[in-house]
């Protein structure tokens, strides 16, 4: 079998496992699981997807961002835009509609949500031409902060009323789903020529320029990727919960950092842990009321001292090591 | 014209407690090239100090005095001095060697912890900061009205600019502090006590900003835990405008901040108050990359 045809077949193959895998997984979540629990697996998993793709930016690529919350928030609302607005005009109301049939909008309402979001992130990643560190950071707080207000003052998308009558869509089967192509996306990426010119910028960005990669491209296009992904994340979200501008202040994006960091900057199955146990953390600690985040905040502190590297460093997260007899070095992949 | 006045005095009154906050930021951020989060929140404790000092003291009586007022200011800068000093201690300095995110997200620990012992010990709903000094309008020219308190603000705020601005020009402290924030490894090289100079940082920016949260219970008398956060961005946002690290830099941010957000919310429309800071922030930043007075340093390679 010719080469290409043979992984255009994985693909598909690993498509398939994870869309059954997720389907299965929301089966038996429906089944087994009560609501509430359910729908901290829903939030973990959007959470999953944005950490995933902010680390692509600050930990693979080393620039740093502050502004994912905005690029959620675009995702967001053009999607639940497209699915209240379009959907009924272009597919019609469809009273009873079967899940398969509303499958279709909803993905298009996702994927328009992350190519609108990819498109801010070619903005926001164009000032990283001429800025660095701290400057591009507070450039992308900045930006994140006017998309807010922005939506704030559009009344079709609900303005400060937040915006109702958007149909419960995402359920953990999509979520799971997502996150999975998300992982499985980004790893593939940061294992490829690309992924090692970002690690390049990340390692020394004057030595990459100097030896031929072109840095200003590849940072823009981490900017986009990493939008793209936040924004179906939005999409997600918004056709889940109540969607309110509130959702995606500048204290999101530092909620997605912190996942980031403490799971270890660059480390792909470290921010899908620290995801989890950020969004879980508030959750466990609920028996202590009014102390859990007195308690959440001091844990952070006392984290990042003991533990500044993140919990699991640059290390990966592999079966084939913790089943393997003889443990090879770990490489240090991403 | 004369609502432009209007609006220009409103601004300045509000800049200049952006101005105070933005020099804690920038004083910390030239010497240890950290976003110190935790700012504005030590503005809110600045306040809530102030707050509570007055109602021991009983200095927001009918008939408030002006010594009452001066020492609940100074007392509330100094417990948010020793506030400052504690964060850098316990928090700033065991990972000052462990990369900068790793402080950051430090700093946004604190920033947290400081937010959530606020609504804990002080309650979540707003309290109502007592008159300090008796209001008074005072008409500056026809159809321009500034309130004694907005004064009071813009004064106490040049003196400190001007107080820190000697401290740091004039004397051996002020000259170390710019050697550490120059080259820290070569000023301690040098001889300077690099920790201690840190640690006056800390206590000089936290006691401006305690300033700043008094100054602002004057001017608008609802204070509450997260009253910090906000004002906290926006002031970081007005350090870096001016050019992070420098102290002329901050005053003038913070001023352009002020006056351009209540030239939006009296031409345009309040809704649009929280992005204009922004807009600013970015095109300045595509013009000039290091800030208005920032120096662009060429990187080494």
């Amino acid at each position: 079998m010719p080469r290409k045809s043979k992984s255009t077949l994985r693909a598909l193959a690993v498509t398939l496992v994870i869309v059954a895998g997720a389907w299965a997984l929301n089966a038996a979540g429906t089944a087994y699981l009560n609501p509430y629990v359910y729908r901290i697996l829903v939030l973990c998993g959007i959470n999953v997807i944005l950490a995933l793709s902010l680390n692509l930016v600050n930990g693979v690529t080393g620039q740093f961002s502050i502004g994912h919350a905005g690029f959620m928030a675009v995702g967001a609302y053009v999607s639940a835009a497209f699915t209240v607005y379009a959907t009924p005009r272009f597919f019609g109301v469809m009273p009873g509609a079967s899940a398969l049939s509303s499958a279709l909008p909803f993905v298009i309402a996702l994927l328009l949500g992350g190519v609108v979001a990819g498109v801010a992130g070619f903005l926001v990643g164009l000032p990283s031409m001429r800025l660095r560190g701290d400057y591009l950071a507070i450039v992308t707080l900045g930006f994140g902060e006017i998309i807010r207000v922005a939506i704030l003052n559009i009344d079709a998308v609900g303005g400060a009323r937040g915006f109702a009558g958007i149909p419960q869509r995402t359920d953990l089967a999509w979520v799971a789903a997502v996150a999975a192509l998300t992982f499985v996306f980004l790893r593939n990426l940061i294992r490829s020529y690309h992924g090692r010119a970002l690690l390049a910028i990340r390692e020394d960005e004057i030595a990459a320029e100097a030896l031929g990669v072109p840095t200003t491209r590849y940072k823009v296009s981490a900017f986009v990727i990493a939008a793209f992904c936040a924004g179906v994340a939005g999409g997600l979200f918004s056709h889940y919960t109540y969607l309110h501008t509130n959702s995606f202040t500048f204290m999101k994006s530092i909620e997605v950092i912190v996942m980031v960091v403490l799971g270890g900057m660059g480390s792909l199955t470290g921010s899908v842990l620290g995801a989890f146990i950020l969004t879980a953390l508030p959750e466990v600690l609920r028996f202590a009321s009014s102390e859990r985040l007195i308690i959440y905040s001091l844990l952070l502190i006392v984290l990042m001292i003991a533990r500044p590297q993140g919990l699991l460093g640059r290390w990966e997260f592999s079966w084939r090591r913790l089943f393997s007899r003889r443990p090879k070095a770990p490489t240090e992949v991403a | 014209m004369q609502e432009l006045f209007q609006q220009l005095a409103n601004g300045i009154a509000w800049g200049s407690i952006y101005a105070l906050i933005a020099l804690g930021y920038t004083m910390v951020y030239g010497i240890l090239r950290l976003i110190n989060f935790a700012h504005g929140d030590i503005y809110m404790v600045g306040a809530f100090a102030a707050y509570y000092l007055a109602r021991l003291l009983h200095a927001g009586g009918p008939e408030p005095s002006p010594i009452l007022a001066a020492v609940v200011l100074l007392g509330s800068m100094a417990i948010c001095a020793g506030l400052g000093v504690a964060i850098e201690y316990f928090a700033y300095r065991p990972v000052r060697k462990s990369g900068r995110l790793t402080a950051l997200i430090t700093a946004i620990g604190v920033s947290l912890l400081l937010e959530n012992l606020g609504i804990r010990i002080f309650g979540a709903d707003p309290k109502f900061f007592p008159q300090l000094v008796a209001p008074r309008t005072i008409t500056l020219m026809e159809g321009v009205i500034v309130t004694n308190h907005q004064i009071t603000v813009v004064i106490i705020s040049i003196v400190l600019m001007v107080a820190l601005t000697l401290f740091v020009q004039r004397t051996r402290t002020g000259k170390a502090m710019r050697a550490v924030a120059f080259n820290r490894d070569a000023a301690s090289l040098m001889g300077i006590p690099v920790n201690r100079i840190i640690t006056i940082t800390f206590a000089i920016g936290s006691a401006l900003a305690a300033a700043a949260g008094v100054l602002v219970g004057l001017t608008n008398p609802k204070i509450e835990p997260l009253m910090g956060i906000m004002p906290g961005v926006k002031a970081f946002v007005a350090a870096v405008l001016g050019g992070i690290g420098s102290i002329p830099g901050a005053v003038i941010g913070g001023l352009v901040m002020g006056v351009s957000e209540y030239l939006v919310v009296g031409y345009i429309s309040s809704t649009y108050r929280d992005a204009i800071a922004f807009i600013i922030l970015i095109l300045v930043l595509l013009l000039k990359p290091a800030g208005l007075l920032g120096r662009n340093v060429a990187e080494k390679v």
